[in-house]
């Protein structure tokens, strides 16, 4: 059997190289490296919401990334997170290492994330992000389905699913849920309708929903659900 | 009519029946399902209707594609909320006598997703069902039993009398109602007129109360 040196997949494009070759092509755009430090290693790019559809085209038309095989969506809800952090101080007139909690916020928007592959150079994935303002008004992003068809569907879904917005593409609708759905049940804060049924053996997140149903039905019979 | 005494004239040559029973074996034996599945169950069903396990010895090797045809009703699969008003209308479309066999764990109680937000709890809290087969799927022969138990209820009928089937009561109701679809749920999430949620009393050694519902 032959074995054509292009049948070979390449090694990965390295992000390092990748990211300033974006920014000296696309003046103006920011692009930060995500690293993930789980054993897959599998850093990303975040791009500006700004540039997206600038950087993607770019990386599909000069970099070959011909190929977007996933689009998927994550939702950071604002949280608090505190640190120990080691503070010298001036503790009665000596200097003294303190120990000082140190509170931050991150997270408070939605982010979406592309998994491109080039085909022809059959390399990848490169792995694109995006994040929108906050998770409220501000959740508005390019749709890259003008350039890869194949997030169509994708995005129709993050749509549904996160509340994500994208500006551009050809048939933003509902794709999963009716269009008279009002919520995004993949978002963290998503509360369903109480509609719970007996569980015989409810435990973890079964059990806390059995436990609000009926702290939500104080008064009614303990034995029987009375959602008629 | 005695049993008997019918047995007796059988052996002479003789064929004695009610009209109720030749009613009954006449539906029973002629059930057309509507060609209908939702999801992996509708893969058994279809199996159950092939040589190998071959559901045309009892009679309903029709699958019907139009509802105004078919009198069987075989939920097979996981009932999604988007998908249960079009199963509702489905079910009003077609003519009595009509039954209903919810066949699988979703089409019961919703199965493994139960708890998820898209997944309705079982079809019973919308339309009535006759016969349900646990199972994930449920094998060809649990479908051929619930099958042969569907024609068991459908035999042993009266046809007069307060317990008379639905069809031959002008009171009793055909249609039900087409839940909408809501902002947050279907609207209503279940038909009180059919469905209750069930009562459960269950007590635990010493003071667990975790499991009461």
């Amino acid at each position: 059997m032959h074995l054509s040196s292009t049948s070979r997949p390449q090694a990965r494009i390295p992000l390092e190289t990748l990211k300033a070759d974006i920014e000296t092509n696309l003046p103006g755009c920011v692009v930060e490296i995500i690293s993930n430090p789980s054993p897959s290693a599998q850093h990303s790019l975040l791009v500006d919401a700004e540039h997206a559809f600038a950087v993607a085209t770019f990386l599909r038309d000069q970099r070959n990334l011909d190929y977007c095989s996933n689009v998927t969506g994550i939702d950071w809800p604002l949280k608090e997170i505190s640190q120990k952090v080691k503070v010298k101080k001036l503790v009665d007139d000596v200097e003294t290492e303190v120990e000082e909690v140190q509170k931050s916020l991150t997270g408070g928007y939605l982010e979406v994330v592309y998994h491109l592959y080039s085909m022809e150079l059959k390399t990848g994935p490169v792995i694109l992000r995006m994040r929108t303002a906050d998770r409220a008004d501000g959740v508005h992003l390019p749709s890259l389905t003008p350039i890869w068809r194949s997030a169509d569907f994708q995005e129709r879904e993050i749509f549904d699913l996160y509340g994500v917005t994208f500006d551009g593409h050809p048939d933003l609708r509902r794709i999963l849920m009716w269009d008279e759905f009002t919520d995004h049940p993949m978002r963290r804060d998503y509360v369903e309708p109480d509609d719970y049924e007996y569980e015989p053996t409810a435990h973890d997140e079964v059990l806390r929903k059995t436990e609000a149903h009926y702290a939500n039905k104080a008064g009614d019979n303990k034995f029987g659900d009375s959602a008629v | 009519m005695n049993e008997a005494l019918k047995t007796e004239l059988g052996k002479q040559g003789i064929f004695a029946t009610s009209l109720q029973e030749l009613y009954n074996w006449g539906r029973r034996s002629s059930l057309w399902p509507l060609n209908f599945g939702l999801a992996c169950c509708a893969i058994e069903m279809i199996a159950t209707t092939m040589a190998r396990y071959d559901l045309a010895r009892f009679g309903a090797e029709v699958f019907r594609p139009s509802p105004r045809q078919a009198d069987l009703m075989i939920i097979a699969g996981t009932i999604t909320k988007k998908m249960a008003p079009q199963v509702v209308r489905l079910y009003n479309q077609m003519p009595e006598p009509k039954y209903v066999i919810s066949m699988g764990a979703c089409a019961i109680s919703g199965g493994p997703f139960k708890q998820g937000y898209n997944v309705l709890k079982g079809i019973d809290r919308y339309i009535p069902v006759d016969i349900y087969i646990p199972g994930c799927p449920p094998r060809p022969e649990a479908l051929i039993d619930g099958f042969m138990a569907l024609q068991k209820i459908i035999d042993e009928q009266a046809l007069t009398g307060a317990s008379r089937p639905r069809h031959l009561n002008a009171a009793e109701p055909s249609e039900f109602i087409i839940p909408k679809f809501g902002a947050h749920d279907l609207e209503p999430p279940q038909n009180p007129a059919v469905w209750h949620a069930p009562l459960v009393n269950i007590t635990t050694a010493g003071e667990d109360t975790s499991g009461n519902a």
